[in-house]
């Protein structure tokens, strides 16, 4: 690991390095057997806590995951249709930021900022409570894809815009001096090396969103992947008597952590891929700006 | 409208229990993020190791699984928070929010670290700083003015996320206002929650534009 912070280290240091390399891990193995312990002393090692959702052998494991595999499908259905839709709107919102005039210019600043300003959890909530006040009532799914949707059109938009921002001015300028118009010069040259230069943010996003869904529990009779797993957890409790609460939410956020973590590790391939293509295109001064990338990261709602 | 007017004291203690949440959860965060962050760049394997599992664990679950874990699995093993004014779910709540942010602090730190050229630590060993002199003189001067935009959108989101912690259940919390209004019967959501929206936008929005001041203030030039 070359760091700004030290030297190649020296027999002494390696010495320190490796004395605090044990200690550490000793630390690290006491930690562990501390909570093991503490685990065993109130019982939570006990088969038929873990066997409903770990053992394929058990009774009730088909049932149980089942379920949860509904609750999956609620949250990746979910999930999908808002960043499409998010990805139409914003897509438009950026262009509409980039080439109205500065009299509605404002107004869409207005808008994007009024919605990125607000938590999540509130669009959703005020989704699920107003409109049906206005006489909109949709599925519930509808809802939280409505709140989500409302916050993640502007993120995105925010997104391409950098992106449109980050090409070359000269490409812009040829497409002009061939005659092509605005929304042509948008639709042919800028907007699709936007995307490409876009691709790794927009999968940081999707990553939010996935995490985003769970923030349907304030909608009533969602079933999306935690409220779901509670479900599981209430039927267990009341009808069985065993409190699998705490293996559940270490199921729930093992899948989430699986689901997201390939997510992670699929926008670093494309962003590598694309950064190579770009440096062999010899393109000077096409290279995003790091801070680009980081867009969906560094926001990291729920 | 009006009569929303007449319960500003509701929506100013709930203002209050926000920002209060909020210090608590920044200050833990803030603090917890950034001895990860040493973690993460320490020669030492296993601390490396607990900064990176830390980081994939929080980043990748989503907050509210954190909050119940943190309320309904803990007391399970033993691990009993005190009641905060009456309200057991305020101390899960700040550590929750404490945990899941300190996952983005300490990325945000890190990447502070890392953006100073080794040439500028190169260069203070070669005129014979000392580890303390490199990284108080010379290191951590630059690492800071790239770390605090990044770190004040991370904050921001924090006050974002607080939400959570209310709709949770943490009652004389903001997004817990709606609730109370909602319980007496009077008042149309659309207005209970625009107050609560138009509470949340007052905090927010100032932040992000003094944040994007101070950005450029303290913009690093190279």
């Amino acid at each position: 690991m070359s760091s700004v912070l030290y030297d190649a280290p020296g027999p002494r240091a390696r010495r320190n390095t490796l004395i605090g390399a044990v200690v550490g891990g000793l630390a690290v193995v006491a930690l562990l057997v501390l909570a093991g312990v503490q685990l065993a002393k109130n019982d939570q090692f006990d088969a038929d806590k873990w066997g409903p959702i770990f053992n394929p052998g058990n009774q009730y494991f088909v049932a149980v995951w089942g379920a949860l595999g509904r609750g999956l499908v609620n949250t990746v259905l979910a999930a999908v249709i808002t960043v499409v839709l998010a990805l139409v709107i914003g897509t438009v919102l950026a262009v509409l930021r980039v080439t109205s005039s500065p009299t509605w210019r404002w107004l869409v600043v207005g808008v994007v900022e009024l919605l990125r300003g607000l938590p999540v959890v509130v669009t959703i909530y005020f989704a699920s409570r107003v409109l049906p006040e206005l006489g909109v009532t949709l599925p519930p799914l509808w809802y939280v894809v409505v709140g989500l949707t409302a916050y993640n059109c502007v993120i995105i938009a925010e997104i391409v815009r950098a992106g449109i921002n980050a090409l070359p001015r000269g490409q812009s300028e040829a497409a002009y001096a061939v005659g092509l118009t605005r929304l042509q010069v948008l639709r042919i040259v800028l907007l699709p090396q936007a995307f490409r230069i876009m691709l790794p943010a927009l999968i940081s996003q999707l990553v939010v969103v996935v995490k985003d869904t769970s923030l349907g529990f304030v909608v009533f009779n969602f079933e999306e992947f935690v409220r779901t797993a509670n479900i599981v957890i209430q039927f267990f409790g009341g009808q069985l008597g065993i409190n699998l609460t705490l293996q559940m939410y270490l199921a729930v956020a093992l899948v989430f952590i699986l689901i997201n973590y390939g997510l992670g590790k699929l926008a670093e391939y494309v962003q590598r891929r694309t950064s190579r293509v770009r440096r062999a295109a010899q393109d000077p001064g096409a290279a995003p700006p790091k801070e680009l990338v980081t867009v969906g990261d560094g926001l990291g709602a729920a | 409208m009006n009569a929303l007017i007449a319960e500003f004291p509701l929506y100013a203690s709930g203002f209050l229990g926000t920002l209060r949440l909020c210090l608590f959860a920044a200050v833990g965060a803030l603090f917890w993020g950034t001895v990860l962050a040493a973690f993460r760049v320490s020669p030492v394997p296993p601390l490396r190791f607990i900064g990176l599992a830390w980081v994939t664990v929080f980043r990748n679950s989503p907050l509210v699984v954190t909050l119940f874990t943190f309320a309904f699995a803990l007391p399970l093993v033993g691990i009993q928070f005190p009641t905060f004014g009456g309200n057991a779910f305020f101390w899960p709540g700040v550590a929750g929010l404490i945990c899941y942010t300190a996952a983005f602090v300490c990325e945000a730190v890190r990447s502070g670290i890392n953006s100073v050229p080794p040439g500028q630590a190169e260069a203070a060993r070669a005129v014979g700083l000392t580890f303390q002199q490199t990284l108080g003189a010379v290191v951590l001067p630059q690492a800071i003015r790239t770390v605090v935009p990044p770190l004040g959108s991370v904050m921001i989101a924090m006050i974002k996320n607080s939400a959570i912690v209310g709709a949770f259940g943490v009652a004389g919390e903001l997004f817990s206002v709606d609730s109370a209004l909602s319980a007496t019967g009077r008042y149309y959501a659309l207005a209970s929650l625009t107050g609560v929206a138009i509470a949340y936008l007052v905090i927010t929005i100032p932040a992000g534009i003094g944040l994007g001041a101070l950005e450029r203030r303290i913009e690093v030039k190279r």
